[in-house]
């Protein structure tokens, strides 16, 4: 069953009330994601981006249930987990992991990392102390650290073998979706693509799916087959990741992919720019109309008023805009 | 010539040892000209700034070398000297700007006050530079704007006035250490836009520090590659990008994923992680990764030769 989803959201929203509870204004409500339905395919990866604050990491969050969900739905093979309890949830944790982008605040810094590793084969499998011990050899060999490394504390380890550890841990105990927020950007330029490579191998091995965060946009595109671009919690633009780089429909995207910074080897070779006059707004205070409106250059008055749904312009590609570039 | 770094040498007396941060680091930079420095983390970019701007206090540091500024010597000037200077003709810009900023004030009064402190004006004039400063920093509504704190803002706003406070003294030298790196790059490129117009209409000459091979190819008329504590390559733009010389400039570059055409099923990545400064090898500190090493490699440490566009590497000497 290649192309039977394995997550799929509807209409997801969460909101954070923050606020003082005794202020004339009284509690105030972030819509933090707003309105989003994405379909994850099996062995398919699905690229976030979007400015910060957009709301990549709280949706990453609630598509593993780290986060209780406010609106809509979350379903795991067709079955609707919104509202699972926890010990519910236990048999599924297994299946649905999560990486982070600080490999060292995740990771208790007076633990070995060999028992780091195998924290999660102790909490959830049924495997005797032996096997564990083969267990972690075998995911040290398969994250690319040495054997003798199980003995190591973390901070003996630089950023990129820290992350390996991290990632060792999540696959641990064979899920079979990994959601992976921001994984690389903490490491050096020159590490990175050793993480690119080996999440792509163990891809391959281990017949993963990904949801895959990074600000690094040209990292996003190498990874994913999928990608969706977010604008203040909803999702803007959607399709495969290839064609959504060399042919952006959403004005946002158009802008965002225009900025990345690229080795140009000719002096005049420069891209031309989209440079946006004005700063993300709040999702305390959303925009009218499409959220996108007063950064967009070719707003026009119905903008303002009338929000446009995300919809499947053509096959496999989706936007939300009136007056998209196809 | 506006500064000129001579055999820049800096290292930490620690626990563990002596760290090397910068070993012998020579540049130069002529008015309104954009160096970029481009380098891993733990290269050596921040310590060399500091070291060029008199901010180096950590009285374990041990600093050699000569810092010519204007013709003047900055290596043993005194700190009340160098203070002046910083507030008058060299401006810096952090890749935190809250570094430059007060949170108990608001933005239009710190860099009034920073007008002020220099110049002999009014605070109703100052104002009145401060509004035009906010508004040629691209603040949407800049009368309004002077009245925020700081964190009434987000973090490019918040950088953006920074590059104003760095204006209001019309810079002959701006040095900027990653700027950009923490915001979005959209916000980046206005940013970006701001420090290429600041040289063109100020004539500043700026270092710019990132290490995004991107942001400097897009920027830098001029480009240092710098690989623990050391530069191993320095060349123009067109130079460095078009024929990059040294293995760890190629492979840095190699290793970035293309926005644009076919990807490759694997990034060609670099092995291992850059060396600890306390353990360096005694020859070429890019050898344990290269894939070019051979035995001349080991033995001794390659300096840098060519012209405007030269190498530390003993396999590009010999070519
Ligand atoms: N626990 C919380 N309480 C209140 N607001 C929150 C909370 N967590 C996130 N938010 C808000 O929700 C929005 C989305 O945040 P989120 O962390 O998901 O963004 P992101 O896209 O991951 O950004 P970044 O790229 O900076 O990591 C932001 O406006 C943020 O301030
Ligand atoms: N006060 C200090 N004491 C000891 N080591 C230091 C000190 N400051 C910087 N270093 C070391 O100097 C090296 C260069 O640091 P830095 O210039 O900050 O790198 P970059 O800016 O390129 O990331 C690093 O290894 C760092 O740990
Ligand atoms: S709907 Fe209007 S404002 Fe929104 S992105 Fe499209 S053109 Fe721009
Ligand atoms: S000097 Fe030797 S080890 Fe160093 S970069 Fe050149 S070839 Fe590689
Ligand atoms: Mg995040
Ligand atoms: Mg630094």
């Amino acid at each position: 069953m290649i192309d039977s989803p394995i997550l799929e959201t509807r209409s997801l929203g969460k909101r954070f009330s923050i606020g003082i509870r005794f202020s004339a204004e009284g509690k105030r409500t972030v819509h933090a994601v707003d309105n989003v339905s994405l379909t994850v395919r099996r062995g398919e990866t699905v690229g976030l981006v979007g400015e910060s604050g957009c709301g990549k990491s709280t949706l990453a969050r609630c598509l593993v249930r780290l986060y209780d969900i406010s609106d809509g739905q979350l379903l795991f093979e067709g079955d609707d987990i919104t509202s699972k309890s926890l010990s519910e949830l236990r048999p599924l944790r297994r299946r649905l992991q999560m990486v982070f982008q600080d490999p060292s605040a995740s990771l208790n810094p007076r633990r070995r990392v060999g028992d780091l590793v195998a924290e999660p084969l102790r909490i959830h499998g049924k495997l005797s102390s032996r096997e564990i011990t083969a267990r972690v050899a075998e995911l040290f060999d398969l994250v690319g650290l040495q054997p003798d490394h199980v003995m190591r504390y973390p901070h003996e380890f630089s950023g990129g073998q820290r992350q390996r550890v991290g990632i060792a841990r999540a696959i641990a105990l064979n899920p079979d979706l990994v959601v992976l927020d921001e994984p690389v950007s903490a490491l050096d330029v020159s590490v990175q693509a050793q993480i690119v490579n080996l999440l792509a191998d163990l891809q391959e091995k281990l017949n993963l799916t990904y949801i895959f965060i990074a600000h690094d946009l040209s990292v996003v595109r190498q990874v994913s087959t999928r990608i969706a671009v977010m604008y203040l919690g909803s999702i803007v633009e959607e399709g495969p990741a290839e064609e959504v780089f060399a042919a952006p429909a959403h004005p946002y995207s158009q802008a965002l992919i225009s900025a990345v910074p690229v080795v140009e080897t000719t002096p005049n070779g420069m891209r031309k720019r989209i440079i946006l006059t004005g700063d993300v707004p709040s999702p305390l205070n959303p925009p009218s109309g499409c959220r996108f409106h007063p950064r967009c250059p070719i707003a026009v008055e119905r903008c303002r008023s009338e929000r446009p749904e995300l919809r499947e312009y053509r096959p496999g590609r989706k936007v939300a805009c009136h007056f998209p570039t196809t | 010539m506006i500064l000129s770094v001579r055999d820049l040498k800096v290292s930490f007396r620690t626990n563990d040892g002596l760290v090397r941060a910068i070993d012998g680091v020579s540049f130069d930079l002529e008015e309104s000209e954009i160096l970029g420095v481009v380098g891993e983390s733990g290269s050596g970019k921040t310590v060399s700034l500091l070291a060029v701007m008199g901010l180096i206090t950590d009285p374990n540091a041990i600093i050699e070398g000569s810092i010519r500024y204007k013709d003047r010597e900055l290596v043993g000037l005194p700190a009340r000297e160098l203070r002046r200077l910083r507030g008058n003709e060299i401006a810096m810009i952090f890749q935190d700007p809250m570094t430059a900023l007060t949170p108990v004030y608001t933005i239009g009064w710190q860099i009034a006050e920073q007008i002020r402190a220099h110049r002999n004006i009014s605070k109703a004039k100052a104002m009145e530079r401060v509004e035009e400063l906010l508004a040629e920093v691209n603040f949407p509504n800049p009368h309004e704007a002077m009245s925020r704190y700081p964190h009434q803002l987000s973090g490019g706003m918040r950088q953006r006035a920074v590059i104003a406070m760095a204006l209001s003294c019309n810079p002959a030298l701006l040095v900027a250490d990653e700027p950009t790196t923490a915001l979005d790059v959209t916000v980046q490129a206005g940013i970006l836009d701001l420090v290429r117009k600041l040289r063109a209409t100020h004539k500043s000459a700026v270092v710019f520090i990132t290490h995004d091979m991107g942001v400097v190819s897009e920027l830098a008329d001029r480009v240092m590659v710098m690989y623990a504590g050391r530069v191993v390559e320095r060349g123009t733009r067109t130079e460095l990008f078009s024929d990059p010389r040294h293995p760890y400039t190629r492979a840095l570059l190699g290793s970035i994923p293309p926005l644009t055409g076919e990807k490759p099923r694997r990034l060609p990545a670099i092995p291992g992680s850059p060396p600890s400064l306390l353990r360096l090898p005694q020859g070429c500190a890019f050898g344990p990764r290269c894939p070019v090493q051979y035995e001349p490699c080991v033995a001794d440490k390659p300096d840098l030769r060519g012209g405007t566009h030269a190498a530390a590497c003993y396999r590009v000497a010999q070519a």
